[in-house]
């Protein structure tokens, strides 16, 4: 009996990932199957798909407007990570002290998290108007006079970015609280008996410390960046003109609005590969895999 | 031993409650899709005053029907993707809102839609209800597929009454009037047209009528045809340099790109007085209705769009869309039901709800009846232009191909913020596929 329970404890029999495998593979797995077979036909949505091989990803690789909305998703996943991570790095580290106000503060800062994603895009599109909005008042500030930030190429996108930030900085400030708060308070008391400054100790201490941290909130800011779509529908609906189009987007444009469903599946086969890739690619660059612990005696 | 029964059992609940989930789906039926009560499932837009028009008309069939008639509302962005799924699934509506023409083509070319050319020929007096040529545009190649369900659409000009009596002006009548009336308001700090440019649909109207002005309706005529090479008329250069001519001139001034018509920014713009004119739908009148009725009722002005000096097109052809159509799914299992729930369009109690809602409706009866709409005037205003307009061209985003109609007015969208020359402009639309 002691040896059985032992073993079980070791290495759990195979049933328990039953209820995850099959939720996987009916509602991931096997879509993205029926995706990749749909990329292999031509199909508007009425009567049955039929076989033309590759003809949808050789048109992939040559077509100029896909070509474009891939230069706009990477653009916008580095201008997210770019706005993202230190903002939420600092707020992070901050709302892990004992500092007067804290917790009341770290509760509205967390409060777009609350917020479903069309909410928050309904709402931005509102104060974007450029007459009665927040875009006329602010929009002067900012180099827009006639408030017309949405209305740009590179404000729309711009904006999106924005959008996306005030929606997920909330997210990743959370993972790193929780990180600050694992680093153990004696590294921070042999500092201070060393003299370091409060700098020297964020550079020293708590960056090398949250190094994991950062890497798995960029793999999700990453990831999701180039999976980006709901914000991008309402806030912007791709334009002004193609501006915003970014992959998701034409994804959705393609299948929904265009009813070319075969091309449609061949764009979103590719950014499953494309996101895996580099999530996968970041992951070992950083040297996460091998998972070694951060903090100190562990 | 208990343990292990006790995960054992641990892992049967989850899988029960997971087949029950799993079945539960089936069973209840996804909930876009139309389930399969044995009704007739009628499918309509969210539009508060048209559906209470479409719920007594299905209440009224119901009395005298043992199939009864629902009716099922969808939010209009979300429609046409909406419908395409569920008309390629088990679950598709019995009848169904469309906008005629590109809209139905390809499910009238997969053989999804029931051909009511028999049934118009059986019931001469339904057929004669209807203004023939609003109902030859809810069909395709000769056969009717749609019957008419709410008021005619054309694009006019609306304007504030207010704004040009204080700049003592008249509403355009001619290209030059319009110039310089762009001028006198620019001068006054007014934004001469108020244009919804977020949304492109909006841009589309002027194209539609610049093209139609320059070169005629045969020119999309033969572009809705198939013939891509019609884009290469002058007609659709010379609109589209006159677009980048007007946004040059200020006459929407400059931040109408971001601008969002959905939200009632551009309707605003006219109604407070920052804009001087709005070019758009005759549902532009029932928008402003709710927002403000004092405003709609008094001080909104319409006109037509003024005739080009030179061009081909007579001034007194319209652009819009004829109206709405209601099609039946020949899937449908009730299809004599919902064939015959059809002939309430054309009863008395439909017409006067659709007149007392703001619209005009296509059926030949209303010409003596436009005096109990909400706004007569109006109303007859609308009914003489589709009477008089020797063609009426249907909006292109609805006329043609869904993936050339996406293209086309995203080109448009960039004609008008100039992210597009007008030669680009012409060699882009040629090009979608």
């Amino acid at each position: 009996m002691t040896t059985a329970t032992h073993r079980r404890v070791d290495r759990p029999g195979g049933v328990w990932a039953l209820p995850a495998l099959v939720l996987f593979g009916l509602f991931a797995l096997l879509p993205m199957l029926l995706v990749g077979y749909l990329s292999l036909t031509a199909w508007n949505g009425l009567g049955n798909p039929s076989f033309i091989g590759m003809a949808n990803w050789t048109r992939l690789f040559t077509d100029p407007a896909m070509l474009d909305s891939l230069r706009l998703s990477v653009l916008l996943t580095v201008l997210s990570w770019v706005i993202q991570t230190p903002i939420s790095l600092l707020l992070g580290v901050w709302a892990a002290g004992r500092q007067r106000n804290r917790a009341v503060l770290s509760a509205i800062f967390f409060l777009p998290l609350l917020l479903s994603s069309a909410a928050i895009a309904v709402l931005w599109r509102a104060l974007l108007d450029p007459n009665f909005g927040l875009a006329a008042t602010l929009g002067p500030l900012v180099g827009f006079a006639d408030g017309n930030i949405a209305g740009t190429p590179t404000g729309a996108l711009l904006c999106v970015a924005f959008v996306a930030s005030w929606q997920f900085i909330p997210l990743h400030t959370l993972f790193y609280q929780s990180g600050a708060r694992q680093i153990p308070e004696s590294l921070y008391e042999a500092a201070l008996i060393d003299g370091a400054s409060r700098v020297q100790q964020f550079r020293h201490i708590t960056l090398p410390q949250l190094r994991n941290t950062i890497v798995s909130s960029s793999v999700l800011m990453v990831v999701g960046a180039l999976t980006f779509f709901d914000t991008v529908l309402i806030l912007t609906n791709g334009g002004p003109g193609t501006a915003t189009y970014i992959v998701p987007f034409r994804m959705y444009t393609t299948a929904f609005r265009s009813y070319d469903y075969g091309y449609a599946s061949a764009i979103a086969f590719a950014l499953v590969l494309v996101a895996t890739a580099i999530s996968l690619l970041l992951v070992r660059v950083s040297g996460f895999a091998r998972m070694r612990s951060t903090r100190e005696g562990m | 031993m208990f343990k292990s029964l006790g995960r054992r059992g641990a892992v049967g609940a989850t899988m029960v409650a997971l087949l029950t989930a799993l079945v539960g789906c089936g069973t209840t039926g996804p909930q876009g899709g139309a389930p399969d009560d044995g009704s007739v499932h009628v499918w309509v837009l969210e539009d508060d005053k048209m559906n209470a028009a479409q719920q007594q008309a299905a209440d009224e069939f119901n009395k005298n029907s043992s199939v009864k008639v629902v009716i099922d509302r969808f939010s209009p962005d979300s429609y046409p993707d909406k419908l395409r799924v569920a008309m390629g699934s088990p679950n598709a509506p019995d009848v169904f809102f469309n906008w005629g023409g590109g809209s139905i083509k390809s499910y009238v070319q997969a053989g999804t839609l029931v051909d009511l050319t028999p049934t118009l020929d059986a019931k001469p007096q339904l057929k004669q209800a209807f203004l023939p040529a609003v109902l030859e545009a809810g069909g395709l190649d000769g056969k009717y597929y749609g019957i008419p369900l709410r008021g005619m659409q054309p694009v006019v000009l609306f304007y504030n009454r207010d704004v040009f009596a204080n700049a003592g002006v008249q509403p355009p009548q001619s290209w030059n009037d319009l110039l310089s009336l762009i001028d006198t308001f620019k001068s006054r700090g007014i934004t001469p047209f108020a244009l919804g440019g977020a949304t492109a649909w909006t841009e589309l109207m002027w194209v539609e009528y610049l093209v139609d002005r320059y070169g005629g309706a045969e020119v999309f005529d033969r572009i809705v045809h198939g013939d891509q090479s019609a884009w290469r008329d002058p007609s659709v250069l010379q609109a589209a340099q006159t677009v980048q001519d007007l946004v040059d001139r200020g006459a929407f001034g400059t931040n109408f790109a971001s601008v969002d018509y959905n939200s009632h920014a551009a309707s605003t713009l006219l109604a407070r007085g920052n804009a001087a004119m709005h070019l758009m739908g005759s549902w532009e009148y029932a928008n402003q209705l709710q927002d403000d009725p004092d405003f709609a009722r008094t001080k909104l002005g319409y006109t037509t769009f003024p005739g080009i000096e030179g061009g081909k097109g007579d001034p007194a052809n319209l652009v819009g869309n004829p109206t709405n159509y209601f099609s039946v799914s020949a899937q449908s299992k009730n299809k004599d039901t919902a064939i015959a729930f059809l002939d309430q369009m054309a009863t008395d109690s439909y017409v006067t709800k659709l007149l007392q809602a703001g619209d005009v409706p296509t059926t030949t009866s209303a010409q003596d009846r436009l005096g109990q709409s909400d706004n007569p005037e109006f109303a007859t205003f609308q009914y003489n232009l589709v009477q008089r307009a020797p063609e009426f061209t249907q909006s292109w985003d609805q006329a043609l191909d869904p993936n050339i109609g996406q293209a086309v007015i995203t080109a448009i969208q960039q004609l008008f913020n100039k992210q597009l020359t007008p030669e680009q402009f012409v060699q882009t639309v040629e090009q979608a596929r």
